[in-house]
């Protein structure tokens, strides 16, 4: 199997989340950065679609060059090609990602083939647009169907088949796409694995191609971020230890939760 | 012209998001100067449109087409834009629920159209210059982004839990009119072909009391007691996303950002130090009580009410303090 995997870089923020003077991005300067959480689960997943149906994983990001960082992790974890498309903003909006994006993939296709598969993340754990994924497999003409958290793929993949499960409350609905397919996925598709020294290792001296591309702005413009107004609320103590019992019990039957 | 609203149910039963997303736009509808119609598209469709009239829906468009027997998000969102070009609506919105957003994901993909997802307020009189400008969420609510809106046909979803789902003042006419799209046969590769219930009853996002449980429980072993005192209450237990990757329970038990939204009465978060990821998902409860050994844990600073102390203690205290008063 040929999958696409596409990662986003974000701050991993711990408590708190501070906002740039200007306005315009979260201030990082004293976070790390990570992959996406769902992306990250996109990853293995992928790694280990190819583990059991051999195949290549391909990793795809569009950010700043630091990005490449993000690149190289999933190589430690099994990814076989990284693909960077540098951009100098902080960030770029939906229309303008998925332009670029799609037209990054066509080029990777028409030399190599077709990918059988394109992951995304559900939505980026920042900015949180929920879009990428969809217009990417527009553009491309591909199915795709959003929050799978259960990816199945026949012993046979000549079928040409993929069974997705995507949660609902108390269950779960199954898709099935006809390949080449393009999936949102969630965390809790997997538990991913961390890497090994070897992988480690081996991820410093993969290659990254990178692939310039410009792309017209969309119709969504970044004003400012701000923090929300915290409703500063003063945190009643019940007690402490055991003794505080009788009075959690007391709140309980006041809140009308006791059955 | 119209602002269309999507709305979501399940073969019939409409979803409370899609109340919320009635109630929001007709504030917005009025602003613009839009007529305010609703779709609801599929086989039950039609029992789901029964009510739309009293949240303020003037007409209720019903689609229906032999590949909509279940959901599917490229033919419900190639129907809600075929229905946009029919009505010559200038605006489309839906709550942001997993379905909401994708639906109009699809809409913006296949009109080409910018859609900015989970909206806090939108002003449609926005900058003076056309564009609308909204505040919509980041990072599942712990930042706000102003954002400007440049497009013919505004696509905007709600944050689901913005608003409250609300009745209009003066009920509306809600009347039903009957919508055949033309829908290619090939769309019925993302309809849904089954559906699997896993549990019947409450659930992580119905419950109205939530044990959670994070990486001070300590082991999978260890949420037993949590078990106990969430059964005793008629609720469930949740966990942080430190549990999940630790394999201590399933994904599904998360509460967080990246897991399950919850609104329950109460929460009773023990060993939770409160990291953005939990707490976007745990904020929208009623009330919180925080147990944790650190009185300065971000759970406990943000909580209503705390309890300082090993919750190895103090739950199984309190499951027995629930008990005594029963008994």
């Amino acid at each position: 199997m040929r999958i696409l995997v596409c990662v986003k870089r974000v701050p991993a923020p711990g408590a708190r989340i501070n906002v740039t003077v200007d306005g315009q991005a979260v201030d990082a300067a004293h976070l790390g950065f990570t992959t996406s959480p769902h992306e990250e689960c996109a990853v293995e997943e992928a790694v280990q679609l190819t583990e059991t149906h051999g195949g290549e994983v391909t990793v795809m990001t569009l950010g700043p060059t630091e990005a490449e960082e993000q690149l190289r992790y999933a190589a430690s974890v099994g990814a076989h090609h990284l693909v960077l498309i540098p951009i100098e903003e902080v960030d770029w909006d939906p229309q303008r990602t998925a332009v670029a994006l799609s037209e990054a993939i066509a080029e990777v296709e028409t030399t190599d083939g077709a990918f059988d598969l394109i992951l995304f993340g559900n939505e980026s754990a920042d900015a949180g647009g929920f879009q990428v994924g969809i217009r990417v497999a527009n553009r491309l003409d591909r199915p795709v169907v959003n929050g799978i958290k259960g990816i199945e793929v026949g012993g046979d993949t000549s079928t040409g088949v993929v069974s997705a499960r995507r949660e609902i409350d108390g269950g779960f609905e199954v898709y099935e796409l006809p390949m080449p397919a393009v999936l949102g996925v969630k965390e809790g598709l997997n538990l991913p694995r961390y890497p090994t020294m070897k992988g480690r290792l081996a991820s410093k001296k993969a290659v990254v191609a990178t692939d310039e591309r410009a792309a017209d702005v969309g119709g969504q413009t970044r004003v400012r971020l701000h923090r929300p107004v915290e409703q500063i609320s003063e945190t009643v103590i019940l007690g402490t230890g055991t003794e505080a019992a009788p009075a959690v019990v007391d709140l309980l039957e006041e809140l009308g939760v006791l059955p | 012209m119209s602002l269309l609203v999507v709305c979501d149910h399940d073969r019939g039963n409409l979803s409370e998001a899609s109340l919320e997303a009635l109630t929001f736009a007709r504030p917005l509808a009025a602003a613009a100067g839009l007529e305010l119609a609703a779709v609801v598209i599929g086989e039950g469709a039609e029992a789901a449109a029964v009510d739309l009239g009293t949240h303020g829906a003037e007409v209720v468009h019903v689609a229906s087409h032999p590949v909509l027997t279940d959901f599917g998000p490229e033919a419900w969102g190639e129907t809600v834009v075929q229905l946009v070009h029919s009505l010559g609506a200038t605006t489309v919105l839906a709550c942001g629920t997993d379905r909401g957003n994708e639906v109009v994901a699809q809409v913006a993909a296949r009109l080409d159209q910018p859609f900015v997802a989970n909206c806090h307020s939108v002003d449609p009189m926005g900058d003076g210059s056309g564009n609308w400008t909204m505040t919509r969420v980041q990072w599942g609510g712990s930042l706000l982004e102003d954002t400007t809106l440049t497009a013919d046909v505004h696509l905007v979803t709600v944050a689901h839990h913005a608003v409250e789902a609300a009745v209009a003042d003066e009920p509306a006419a809600g009347i039903l009119s009957a919508f055949s799209p033309n829908l290619d046969d090939s769309l019925v590769r993302t309809v849904v072909t089954d559906r699997v219930v896993l549990t019947k009853g409450i659930t992580l996002s119905t419950a109205p009391v939530v044990v959670g449980g994070g990486r001070g429980v300590g082991s999978a072993e260890a949420f037993a007691p949590l078990e106990e005192l969430a059964a005793e209450l008629g609720g469930v237990v949740g966990c942080s996303r430190a549990v999940t990757n630790n394999g201590w329970r399933p994904h599904s038990d998360q509460v967080g950002q990246t897991g399950t939204r919850i609104a329950p009465e109460i929460y009773i978060a023990s060993g939770i130090s409160g990291a953005i990821q939990h707490w976007v998902g745990a904020m929208a409860a009623k009330n919180i009580l925080a147990i944790n050994t650190d009185q300065e844990a971000n759970m406990v600073t943000r909580a209503g009410h705390a309890v300082i102390g090993d919750l190895h203690q103090v739950i199984p205290a309190i499951t027995e303090e629930v008990r005594r008063r029963r008994s």
